[in-house]
């Protein structure tokens, strides 16, 4: 079958492949093209062209997850420029930082335990300076100075923010059920 | 003088049929159909006026089945052969279901799914909403005049992939072409946003019978756009119905009563609620079959205090999707509430507090849902006008993944996720030499499998001997526009490819669906076979017109050769539909349907490459 998947999720929605983009011009293209290939369009169709519809379907949806969400836009821009991020080894890390990854851990441990949903709170907080910072330099790595080895580590950073960020978020929820 | 008409080459001669469809709103307490008229969508009424009807069946011994409203006496009357809230057992087991030890009923416990023992033997929940939606049906066939073409089934936007699977099912038993199973608070957006050309970011409150759904959309341009839904498919006013009549048990002086007299107790306590909408005090008074009298006078103030954490039970979900959502409560434009028990004052107040601002009760709570359903049925049976021209973008509620070692669970795919969707992660061998694989799915957010809903299990059998860790075996999880999963699985690294697909039903097999409606007595033999010709036959209709109309807009996109082969399969298929062989046109229409498949690809392509263009074109204007 020749369904044409060969654009990059860029292309796909007419955007130029930085990390900066914008976001309301992604979420026009996004439903420009879902209006065209929405399974709700063809459901009074033959199975042909419902299959043909899901596929597309899922493939925007795909596109668009992706290029929404800033870490997986850093990761696929990486990808597109030969970079692979998805490895989780941390051996080329500072170890600095790998410190620093260890007492957030312990700080959220800590405050997770003692209940205190006002530390978790002033954590997830002081996290979203970090992300923040981090964003700032993968835009700055992949768009100004293209030097991607700097953006891959800064990719790394910001998976660890995300995922310390999500653990609080589950802290927090947990309090208050 | 009217001049005579000659279509184009290529086109239909007939003008575009209006294709009758309808929504079904099947609800645990009550079940509505509705359709849309002259451009409006409104509730189709029984004879009697009624547009709502008690989701009650009564299986009589005499083999007679009395439906809604005639089963409505027969609840205290014969509570163990009269099923309400059958919804509740839809796709779950014994285990799952609460409050089980009140209830009239004789379960028989099956695998996947309970079972209900009656006097007409042992029904499945899928086959006892199967004979409520058949009543539904037949009103609005005899109401709109013809069979019709399809309907959208809601759903709970909680409901997991078995819930789901099971209310589909039930439609197709009841004989219904399901065009598409809607999440209830979704389609109760539909019929808000676009009554009120609402823009903005809502939530939609749905306190069903015995659901609960919280769904924040956000509407813009004629675009629909879940942005994250919670909820709890075990809770509903069934509930405060409940804690009610533990009350009612806490303060009579009277023994265990009957099954008969607490069911009798049971819709006094539901009647009590009802009247405490409305009024700050309300009195039981009854005669039980017991000889015992209960004479109860309850105020407001005390059944807000009895149902309190029932309402605490809707807050957490609705934070939960709010935070899922990325959004505070402040962001929120309007809340519209869903569902008869949203009519309680002490809900409206707690929303109202939450949100920091009146609930929107412009609407009737208990149609809603069936509206919105109407109007997305007739946009999906193809009878869209220029006007019609918006998007729904929904999501999977909750997450979907499988079992790794230990019993933990590996999510594929995350809650809040837009469908279709679908994500394929790659497993390894554990040992020198495996060939097979076994895979269970899962649904749930917990990180232990035993704290999840078990979807499936299967095997992956033929991988190639190889050293553990050498084997790649990818796992594709795929789903629709229902949200309804199919998981694929085949091993990569070797040439040789093994794969299985699995589509997840469980407790009832397609056989089984098969087999229940050959022997529902309004399917006589003949009648099936003649169902399925007329089946066939619309499908080959529907191939016909619709390839037609394709080859006159893009027939440039195929060669000559391509095109002769597509009309030549056309020739076929119109000769076969008009004969009475369904086999042959059955094998006609999945070959047109598969020598289409590659023109269908290229007319999608087409379309994404022009869209592509246009957004260039708005760039270069900018």
């Amino acid at each position: 079958m020749s369904t044409d998947f060969s654009q990059d999720f860029f292309a796909l929605f007419g955007l130029t492949p930085n990390f900066h983009l914008d976001p309301l011009a992604l979420e026009t293209a996004y439903h420009d093209l879902q209006t065209r290939v929405h399974p709700d369009k063809f459901a009074h169709l033959p199975d042909a062209d419902k299959r043909v519809s899901m596929q597309w379907a899922t493939r925007i949806n795909e596109a668009y997850r992706t290029l929404k969400s800033p870490l997986a836009r850093a990761q696929y821009l990486l990808h597109l420029r030969g970079v692979d991020t998805a490895t989780e080894s941390n051996t080329t890390m500072p170890s600095e930082f790998l410190i620093e990854q260890m007492e957030w851990r312990e700080a959220v441990d800590e405050a997770r335990v003692a209940e205190d949903a006002d530390e978790l709170e002033k954590l997830l907080l002081r996290l979203k300076h970090q992300y923040a910072a981090a964003i700032e330099e993968i835009e700055r790595d992949l768009d100004k100075s293209h030097d991607y080895p700097a953006a891959a580590a800064a990719v790394r950073r910001l998976m660890f923010v995300e995922k310390l960020q999500h653990d609080l978020l589950d802290a927090i929820e947990s309090l208050e059920s | 003088m009217a001049l005579l008409q000659i279509a184009e080459p290529g086109m239909s001669t007939e003008p575009h049929q209006h294709r009758l469809a309808v929504g079904i709103d099947l609800g645990t307490t009550n079940s509505l159909v509705a359709t849309v008229r002259n451009g409006i969508a409104v509730c189709i009424n029984d004879d009697e006026g009624r547009a709502l009807l008690p989701s009650i069946v009564h299986y009589r011994s005499d083999g007679i089945t009395e439906l809604g409203w005639a089963a409505q006496g027969a609840q205290s009357r014969d509570p163990r052969n009269t099923i309400v809230s059958v919804k509740r057992f839809m796709g779950r087991g014994l285990k799952d279901v609460t409050h089980v030890e009140s209830m009239p009923y004789d379960f028989v416990d099956a695998e996947g799914m309970v079972r209900l023992r009656t006097a007409q033997g042992v029904k499945s929940p899928v086959e006892i909403s199967a004979d409520i939606l058949k009543i539904l049906r037949t009103r609005a066939e005899a109401s709109l005049g013809g069979e019709l073409a399809g309907a959208v089934i809601t759903v709970p936007a909680y409901f997991d992939d078995a819930q789901r699977q099971a209310t589909k099912d039930a439609a197709t038993l009841a004989g219904l072409n399901v065009l598409r199973l809607l999440n209830e608070p979704t389609a109760a957006a539909i019929a808000y946003g676009l009554d009120n050309s609402a823009e903005g970011v809502y939530a939609v409150f749905d306190l069903g019978g015995g659901t609960f759904d919280i769904s924040i959309l956000r509407l813009s341009r004629g675009v629909f756009e879940v942005l994250a839904t919670n909820g709890n498919a075990a809770l509903g006013g069934d509930d405060f119905d409940h804690r009610l009549f533990c009350w009612v048990l806490d303060n009579a002086d009277i023994a265990p009563p009957s099954l008969q007299d607490a069911r009798r107790l049971l819709l006094k306590a539901r009647y009590a609620k009802e009247h405490l909408s409305a009024n700050t005090d309300a009195t039981i008074n009854t005669r039980l079959d017991s000889g015992e009298r209960v004479e109860l006078t309850i105020a407001r103030d005390t059944f807000v205090d009895i149902t309190r954490n029932l309402v605490g039970k809707t807050l957490a979900p609705t934070r939960k999707a709010l935070r899922d959502a990325g959004l505070e409560p402040s962001d929120v434009k309007g809340v519209v509430m869903v569902g008869g028990a949203t009519r309680m004052p002490h809900i409206q107040r707690a929303i109202g507090e939450f949100f920091g601002q009146e609930p929107l009760n412009n609407l009737d709570p208990d149609k809603v849902v069936a509206l919105g359903a109407a109007i997305q049925a007739n946009v999906l049976a193809g009878n869209r006008r220029a006007d019609d021209d918006w998007l729904l973008l929904d999501v999977i509620p909750l997450s979907l993944g499988l079992e790794t070692m230990g019993g933990l669970t590996e999510k594929v795919i995350v809650r809040n996720s837009t469908i279709p969707i679908a994500k394929a992660q790659e497993f390894t061998t554990y040992k020198d030499g495996q060939t097979a694989m076994a895979f269970h799915v899962v649904q749930g957010e917990r990180e232990l499998v035993s704290d999840c809903r078990s979807l499936a299990r299967f095997e992956l059998r033929g991988i190639p001997p190889m050293v553990a860790g050498a084997a790649r075996i990818r796992v594709t999880f795929q789903v629709d526009a229902d949200g309804l999963l199919s998981v694929a699985a085949r091993e990569m690294s070797s040439g040789i490819e093994a794969s299985v697909t699995v589509k997840p039903s469980y407790g009832l097999t397609d056989d089984e669906i098969a087999g229940m409606l050959r022997s529902s007595i309004d399917h006589a033999t003949d009648d099936m076979q003649a169902r399925a010709l007329r089946e066939h036959q619309v499908e080959a209709h529907r191939l016909i017109e619709a390839t037609e109309a394709a080859l006159v807009e893009d027939g440039n996109l195929l060669d000559a050769a391509e095109r002769a082969a597509i009309t030549g399969l056309l020739d076929n298929l119109r000769r076969l539909a008009a004969g009475r062989d369904a086999k042959s046109l059955a094998a006609a229409v999945a070959e047109a349907n598969r020598a289409t498949t590659e023109f269908a690809a290229r007319r999608m392509n087409q379309s994404v490459r022009r869209a592509i263009a246009g957004q260039k074109l708005d760039e270069i204007k900018i």
